[in-house]
């Protein structure tokens, strides 16, 4: 395999001309960045190293991936984890039947040496390639999206550690896979668990929190069509103060953007608590934190 | 610019923080792509690469400020007869309005008296106006905090001094009133709405407030020093015993992550563990794919038996704060355990599981175990003795083989008898009995403390300070 520099910094193309072009290239493709998230976005660029964003589950840390990569023109390349991922599935596989068959069909005839099958079979043609080696062999832009890392087992982490680090593959009868081209990559995080310190080490920080209030009100205003500056203003407000309420899930973008939905196909234009009440459930998902919240809203100190 | 990295990374790591060489090297990197004078990307570059724990921002931030406040232009300080653009500007705006008003003000911001302070401070606040809000907060630490250079005070004296100045308690009053004169009639949904608005931009103002102590005390005493008083410990290393009213809040936030992970970490140690013997059955079934031949021999995985937990909490006043704790924790992980039972004691004891079973909030069940349960017998003073000897009385036959059993508390008895014979008899029925005591270790058995006498019969005494303990000891016991 060739080795490229591609790991040296100054080869990277800069796809991003600033921090503030970042953030209104995400803007065209409606998603609302603050300043940490088109900040960290540039770094990645600049630095060539991968993401980890962490954050509570609806806060649009997969989206902010998926949106990166229509703003750079790439393909996303998605590498989803779950207990029990090995190498087999995340990286490649030998395709162990194709090579049976090619060892059958060689036995018939006579005179072929050994190392010749040997090294024919495994060559290019019999590697299965899984989302980690696809992203790295590609020629075109991609963006590479590992999601839910934390629920890898500690080990299989240690799968990752080259690819993130150095953007190559070794395989043990091919030699190393190095990228062609550095990819961007974005490994998400529920923080179920505290992830390695190697993988931490070798990626840039994001913390993605619930949005601040004006930003929220733009994201309702971006995402949900025919909604009322006033509407969606108020809905902002209500949101931010269930956050505060002391629950056992507080309600996630996703969820802000479902509920004023909800309201524009009712015909709402103006909250009140009645309306605010009767909607809760499309806000809250247990049954406790619906009636804390009913209770929060209509009892007024 | 390498020294001022250099000393904040040192700062960083003398905070707790763990920093490494290359996380190091990559924020080195990282600056020469983001330029200092924009302050909030600085910050956030800087945060990406070197900070890789939501929990460690704060302290984070803190150092930052401490570090980087005195950089950029528009985060000078305003001395007097400083002909800062902004300000002036903002002023001459206010000043129009003022003679509009036909108050007339006149001869700068130092000569207006404290009154048209608390009017422009509230306009501010009504509007949302982060500079004007930014310019009041430069505006009163000036005038009301009275700092002298080189006086050895810290920070919150002075922020004290600004905020009893200013009144801002009554200023949300006003301007409730205000907000509900201009819209005749709120609802109360409405107004609770405004409410929160007005309170927190009031809360984004004392943020002001205290970066601009924070700015003048550095420019004071220079950085080092200034970090050094500052240094707060991380969440999970505050003390129970002694945390003060915002690291509680911070306790209680990190607490449900935690538990979370320790639920998640818990189950899977469960399913994983080493393997049992052969299972024959299940290794038949899959030779046939190897046509008979028994090529992958199958286990079985032991499933150890979930303990069954009792929790006997001391909740007098020293040490309610760890009992709270420990029972919120143990709460939130119940389905590790096949049974949680929870009794809390100061010189009566009672049990409280009923508390937990009827609600599935926590925090509100807490709650009534600090106001409902009968826990005072005599005086209101702990008393291990009588509680323990109680608690063997009514609920001694309910021990047995399966139970572990936590006793929490300080072992500080007020030198009441200390029957120790209980925990003794306790620990010849259940599988294991544990003591937690939030004291430090070298306090123990100091003055009324008897935790040697009843912990010669436990399975062993821990020390459990902070949150990072407890979370050792709750993941070796499940």
């Amino acid at each position: 395999m060739t080795t490229t520099d591609a790991g040296a910094p100054g080869s990277t193309t800069n796809r991003f001309e600033s921090v503030q072009s970042v953030r209104d290239a995400l803007r065209d493709v409606n998603y609302l960045a603050d300043e940490g998230i088109a900040g960290v976005a540039y770094l990645a660029d600049r630095l060539a190293k991968p993401i980890l964003v962490e954050g509570p589950a609806g806060t649009g840390k997969t989206q902010l991936a998926k949106s990166v990569a229509e703003i750079t023109d790439a393909r996303l390349i998605r590498l989803q984890c779950y207990e029990g991922l090995d190498e087999s599935k995340a990286l490649y596989e030998w395709n162990y039947k194709k090579q049976l068959l090619r060892i059958q069909t060689e036995r018939g005839e006579q005179g072929e040496d050994w190392t010749e099958i040997k090294d024919d079979i495994f060559s290019d043609e019999f590697l299965l390639t899984r989302p980690l080696l696809e992203a790295i062999t590609a020629t075109d832009p991609v963006v590479l999206l590992i999601d839910e890392v934390d629920r890898v087992e500690v080990e299989t982490e240690a799968l990752l550690l080259e690819i993130l680090s150095d953007y190559q593959v070794s395989i043990p009868e091919l030699g190393t896979i190095t990228a062609t081209q550095i990819p961007l990559v974005f490994l998400t995080s529920n923080n179920t668990r505290e992830l390695s310190e190697a993988l931490k080490r070798r990626c840039l920080y994001l913390h993605v929190d619930y949005p601040e209030l004006d930003r929220e009100k733009q994201i309702v205003l971006a995402k949900v069509p025919d909604v009322t500056e006033h509407l969606a203003d108020q809905v902002a407000r209500i949101v931010r103060s269930i956050r505060q309420l002391d629950l056992k899930k507080a309600p996630s973008v996703s969820e802000t953007l479902d509920w004023a939905r909800t309201l524009v196909l009712l015909n709402i234009d103006n909250i009140d608590e009645q309306i605010a009440k009767d909607t809760l459930n499309v806000l809250l998902k247990y049954q406790t934190d619906i009636a804390k919240a009913a209770k929060e809203l209509s009892v007024d100190d | 610019m390498l020294d001022l990295l250099n000393g904040f990374v040192v700062e960083l790591r003398n905070a707790g923080l763990p920093v490494s060489l290359t996380e190091n090297l990559d924020a080195m990197e990282a600056v020469q792509h983001i330029p200092i004078e924009d302050r909030e990307a600085f910050k956030y570059a800087l945060g990406a690469t070197l900070i890789k724990n939501h929990a460690h921002w704060r302290s984070f931030e803190t150092v930052f400020e401490v570090y980087f406040s005195l950089r950029g232009p528009e985060y000078k300080l305003v001395q007097d007869g400083d002909d800062d653009t902004d300000i002036d500007e903002l002023w001459r705006e206010l000043q129009e309005q003022q003679q509009q008003e036909g108050q007339g003000g006149a001869g700068g911001l130092d000569n207006l008296t404290p009154e048209e302070i608390a009017q422009m401070l509230m306009s501010a606040l009504m509007n949302g106006d982060q500079g004007v809000m930014r310019a009041m907060a430069k505006q009163s630490v000036q005038r009301f905090a009275g700092m002298e250079p080189g006086r050895p005070v810290g920070g919150t004296y002075y922020l004290y001094r600004t905020l009893r100045n200013l009144d801002l308690d009554g200023m949300l009053e006003k301007m409730m009133e205000q907000a509900r004169e201009e819209s005749d009639g709120l609802t109360p949904l409405e107004e609770r709405l405004e409410k929160e608005e007005f309170e927190d931009r009031i809360e984004k103002f004392k943020g002001e407030i205290e970066s601009e102590i924070r700015r003048r005390l550095v420019a004071d005493r220079g950085a080092e020093a200034m970090a050094k008083t500052l240094r707060k410990p991380l969440p999970e290393d505050v003390e129970f015993m002694h945390a003060s009213r915002d690291e509680m809040q911070a306790l209680k936030k990190s607490l449900y992550p935690l538990t979370r992970k320790l639920a998640a970490r818990l189950a899977r140690k469960r399913r994983h563990g080493r393997k049992g013997p052969l299972d024959f059955r299940n290794t038949v079934r899959h030779s046939l794919s190897y046509g008979g031949v028994p090529a992958e021999p199958k286990f079985k995985y032991p499933r150890p038996a979930k303990p069954e937990l009792i929790v006997v909490a001391d909740i007098s006043g020293s040490v309610a704060a760890f009992a709270r704790f420990t029972l919120m924790l143990v709460y939130a992980i119940q389905n590790q355990f096949s049974k949680v039972r929870s009794f809390v004691f100061i010189d009566g004891i009672d049990e409280v599981t009923d508390y937990f079973k009827a609600t599935e909030d926590i925090t509100e069940a807490i709650h009534r175990v600090n106001t409902e349960a009968d826990v005072v017998w005599v005086d209101g003073h702990s008393d291990y003795g009588h509680a323990f000897e109680v608690f063997w009385e009514r609920y001694g036959k309910d021990i047995g083989p399966k139970s572990t059993v936590l006793l929490l508390g300080d072992a500080r008895n007020n030198y009441h008898a200390s029957q120790a014979w209980v925990v003794k008899e306790i620990a010849q029925k259940a599988r294991h009995v544990y003591w937690l005591n939030p004291e430090p270790r070298s306090y123990w058995n100091t003055g009324d403390s008897i935790v040697g006498e009843y912990g010669t019969h436990t399975d062993g005494v821990y020390e459990c300070r902070n949150l990072r303990q407890l979370e050792a000891f709750v993941e070796k016991l499940a």
